[in-house]
Parts: C-alpha cells; structure tokens; sequence
C-alpha cells in the first residue's frame, strides 16, 4: 500500500531534484506554523469555555431586590430544598468592595446612599431539579430571584464559542490554501518534467506509475515542511504554556490544552502530508487524463 | 484514415493500409509529407480524427487511455529528436523501458549492457545524454527502442546523425530484429539505406495521401502473427 514511499534507486532517479529544493516544503512549513497556532488557540478557547461552564454549571445566586431583611428566609428555604448543597449569603462588605471598583469610594460604606441587594450563593447537586428550588425560594421570599450563573455568563461563552469557530474556519481555510498550494506546486513540477512523463508514457508507463513518483516527492516536501512548521510551533506553544511570554502564560496558566489537544495538534503535519499527497496524486491524474 | 490538428487542414487523408507482420517497411515521402504524423499513429501518440486503427488485432481508436500502455510496450520507438531523458545516463535510458515493464534489477543488468556494448557505447554507459555526441544519443535512443523486442519498431530517420559505418550497423540491427519476428517501419530520405535492405517494402506518402498503385498496401500476403491495420473508416 505506501510502497510507493520506497522506490528502487532507479525509479527515485527519474525525477531528479533534492528533497529539501524548491518552496514547496518552506511553504508547508509556514502554512503548518499558522495552522498550529490557530488550532492551538481555538482549542484553548474551546478549553477555556468548557473550563468555564462545567465551574459555573451548578452554580445559582438568589438575588433579593428590596435588601437583607428577608435574606434569612431565602437561605433557610434554599437549604432545605431538596438538592442544594450550600447556600451563602454575601456578605454586604464584599458586594461593596466589588462595587468599589466601578463607583469609586461613594460605593464602600455602610452609610452610602446606595442600596445594595441581598446576594446569597447558591450550588446544586448534580441531579437536582434547579425549578424546584427556584419554586421554595420564591414561596419563602416572593421578590426573590433565582438565577443560574451560566445564564448571566452566557454572552461571553457565546463569545469564546464564536472565537473557537472562527479559529476552526481559519484551520480550514489555511488546509484549502495549503492544499491550493500543492496543486500549484505539483503542476509546476509536471511541466519541469513534462519531457521525461511523455517518454515513459510512450514507452508504456501507466499513469499509476507516473503519478508514484510524483505523489512521493509532494509527500516526502509536505512531511519536512510540515514537521519543521509544527515543531517551530510546538516551541511557541511551549512557551506561552510555560508563562515565557509574559501576559500570555498568566492568562492561559498553561493548563487551557489537554492532552487530547495536544495529540490533535501533533496529528497535524501528518494530516498536512496526507492531504498533500492525496492532492498530488488527484493532480496528476487530472492532468495525465489530459493527454493521450 | 485521415488526421488533422485543430482546425486545421487534414495532415493525412484517406490512408487505408495493413500492414505485414513481420514484414519490413520504409516510409518514404518529401518533407511535410505526413510521414512523423503517420509514425504517431503507428506508436500511439495519436489518435486519427476519423477513420480506425486496428492494432496487434484490436481495434484501438477509441480505446480508453488506460488500455493503451500495455500495447505501447509491445512498440518501440526511435525518436527523430531522440527523447532520451537527460538527467539520466545512458544505461538508464536503455534499461527504461524493461524497468516500466516491471523487469527486476537482475533481469535489467545484463541485457542493457549487452545492448550498449552493442551499439558502441559500453564505455558511456554512466553518461548523461548531454554529455553525449548526436550520433551517440541516436544509438542510446536506438538501444532503448529495441530493449524489449518489441513485435512493433517505429523509427523516425534512425540513421540520420551517424556515420555510414553505423548507419549500416544499425540496419543490421534492425534487420535482425526483424528476422525475429519484428514488423519494422523506418521513416527515411536516405535511398541507399533502402536499396541495402533486400525484401523491405515500400510506404510513400505525398500531401499526406498514400501512393499505393498496385495496391500490395492494402492487401499484402496474409502472414500469421501480428498485424497493424489503420483503414478507412
């Protein structure tokens, strides 16, 4: 099946050239560098979204508008309802310091003309029905609301799943370029050869035999540009896990790619080599079919 | 048969010959007669846009491309420009075609060189084509014709670029094939080549029209074996 990767010394002479001549591996390697990074950076956002939703997935707050009078009897009834793990009440100095941040000092005492609500942090156990304890809450406390935190998050997990389709688009689009690439780099080299594929047509040679040595020397270009491109890669990548680059190590901590995502990114100068010989290999055909 | 190119004019017209297996053949005619265009047709390089060509006794006019290879390989063919691959050396070039037939490194050796030291280049072997005289590149192109003894040689002017000591050999080489059983077609301008060939026969073109007049073309003496037959469709 891949003995066409091996071919006798004298079937490797007929198409004459070093391995390493010509832009084609140079141009794999750039397209494979870009690839590696946009993959790496739409499956750490995928990561990172699902990092956040499963954090936040059984994750609720009672918000009770009209203040902390009635806070006591929102989280007796929230932990008695079935399913509830903990209920907690914020404490008021803690909403003030958050909102200290936006409003400045008008927002850090007690005596500020600024009413807060009574935030009480709720978490559920994995089976448990989150309307139930909405219905007990508001039996107890009627204005109180209860809301699940995914849904307060859910404008920038929309963000972070747009982003890691956009990163998937661009993955494909830079295969598409890579793959547009071949093609323009496997014509070329039919016509560099064209004398020779018209002797060995003449003296009998099949397509089969012709498109081989084609499709090995495409796959032998795509294999060095495409490991060069993805270990130069795979060093940026190590850097920004390991925090060697600055902001970019604090926010991602290195902790965004699983090994899953690590074999998918290390899969891919593979697949960039099989993409490029199937490529070849249409190519040729295409344009042997185009002679007698 | 006739053939044209694009939209131009018919190069060939109205062709109708068989042609003799093992029978000897020189295609004749002036310059721009037709004789390259008919040679194509003979090795598969072309197909006639109208008429049929039978060859081997199949009819291949609108055979698949796929079914031509195995045909191409019982034909050999000297090239007027030679067409030898110039990156590779002469032993290369003469082993090329038993080595796209699937013949092993043993099978090769010995035959190939055999055949260059045949054809006065035994000690050229490792050269490449540019390195080589015009005569010397008509014998590699003429080795690597005849390698794999095909039942069909097609040969365009073979002895136009060597000297009349090797045009002679050549012919006897050629000859000798044919005695073996190889129908030879020799295009030619060179008479004597003709005259020193006792029992070849005859193909002139003019303007791409076949001069038959007794009509011996159209229906030689049935021998058995192969036989090539374009005729009219």
């Amino acid at each position: 099946m891949f003995d066409w990767l091996f071919p006798s010394p004298p079937d490797r002479r007929l198409l004459p050239g070093g391995k390493y001549s010509g832009p084609t591996p140079w141009l794999i390697a750039i397209m494979m560098f870009v690839m590696m990074i946009v993959a790496a950076a739409g499956l750490a956002l995928a990561g990172g979204a699902r990092l956040v939703r499963e954090g936040v997935e059984h994750r609720y707050s009672i918000q009770i508008a009209d203040g902390r009078a009635q806070e006591a009897r929102a989280v007796a009834a929230a932990r008695t309802a079935p399913g509830v793990t903990s209920a907690t009440p914020v404490p008021e100095a803690e909403l003030r310091d958050t909102l200290k941040q936006w409003l400045g000092p008008v927002a850090a005492g007690e005596s500020a003309d600024l009413p807060l609500p009574s935030l009480i942090e709720v978490e559920l156990a994995p089976a448990a029905d989150p309307k139930a304890v909405a219905t007990a809450v508001r039996r107890a406390v009627p204005s109180a609301r209860f809301v699940a935190d995914q849904a307060q998050l859910s404008p920038m997990l929309g963000t972070l799943t747009s982003l890691t389709i956009i990163a998937a688009v661009l993955v494909a689009l830079i295969a598409f370029a890579t793959a547009a690439a071949v093609v323009l780099a496997t014509r070329s080299a039919l016509d560099t050869h064209r004398a020779t594929i018209e002797v060995m047509h003449g003296i009998g040679a099949t397509d089969v035999q012709v498109t081989r040595l084609f499709q090995r020397k495409i796959a032998i270009d795509a294999l060095i540009g495409g490991v060069g491109g993805g270990l130069l890669a795979a060093l940026i990548l190590l850097l920004v896990a390991s925090g060697g680059i600055g902001a970019l190590g604090d926010w991602t901590n290195g902790s965004l790619l699983g090994l899953g995502d690590v074999a998918v990114l290390a899969s891919l100068p593979l697949f960039a080599a099989i993409l490029a010989t199937l490529v070849a290999r249409a190519t040729v055909l295409r344009a042997l079919r185009a002679q007698l | 048969m006739g053939l044209r190119y694009g939209t131009g004019g018919e190069v060939l017209r109205d062709l109708e010959f068989r042609l003799g297996a093992g029978a000897f053949y020189f295609l004749t005619g002036p310059s721009g007669a037709g004789k390259t265009s008919l040679l194509k047709l003979l090795y598969l390089a072309q197909r006639p846009t109208r008429g049929r060509i039978s060859l081997f006794g199949e009819e291949l006019t609108d055979a698949p491309r796929d079914v031509l290879p195995p045909f191409r390989r019982r034909i050999g063919v000297v090239f007027q420009d030679f067409r030898l691959v110039r990156h590779l050396s002469a032993f290369d070039n003469v082993a090329l075609p038993l080595r796209i037939a699937g013949h092993g490194e043993a099978e090769v050796e010995g035959p190939v060189r055999e055949m260059l030291a045949w054809v006065g280049l035994a000690d050229r072997a490792s050269a490449r084509p540019p390195t080589l005289s015009g005569g010397e590149q008509q014998r590699v192109a003429i080795a690597r014709a005849v390698i794999a003894r095909p039942e069909l040689l097609v040969a365009d002017e073979p002895t136009g670029n060597v000297d009349a000591a090797m045009a002679q050999r050549i012919l006897h080489l050629l000859t000798a094939l044919n005695r073996l059983g190889t129908t030879v077609v020799v295009a030619t301008h060179d008479l004597g080549l003709i005259a020193a060939t006792p029992g070849s026969q005859l193909i002139r073109l003019e303007n791409g029209n076949l001069i038959d007049p007794t009509g011996a073309l159209k229906h030689p003496p049935v021998q058995s074996g192969t036989t090539y037959q374009p005729r009219a469709g």
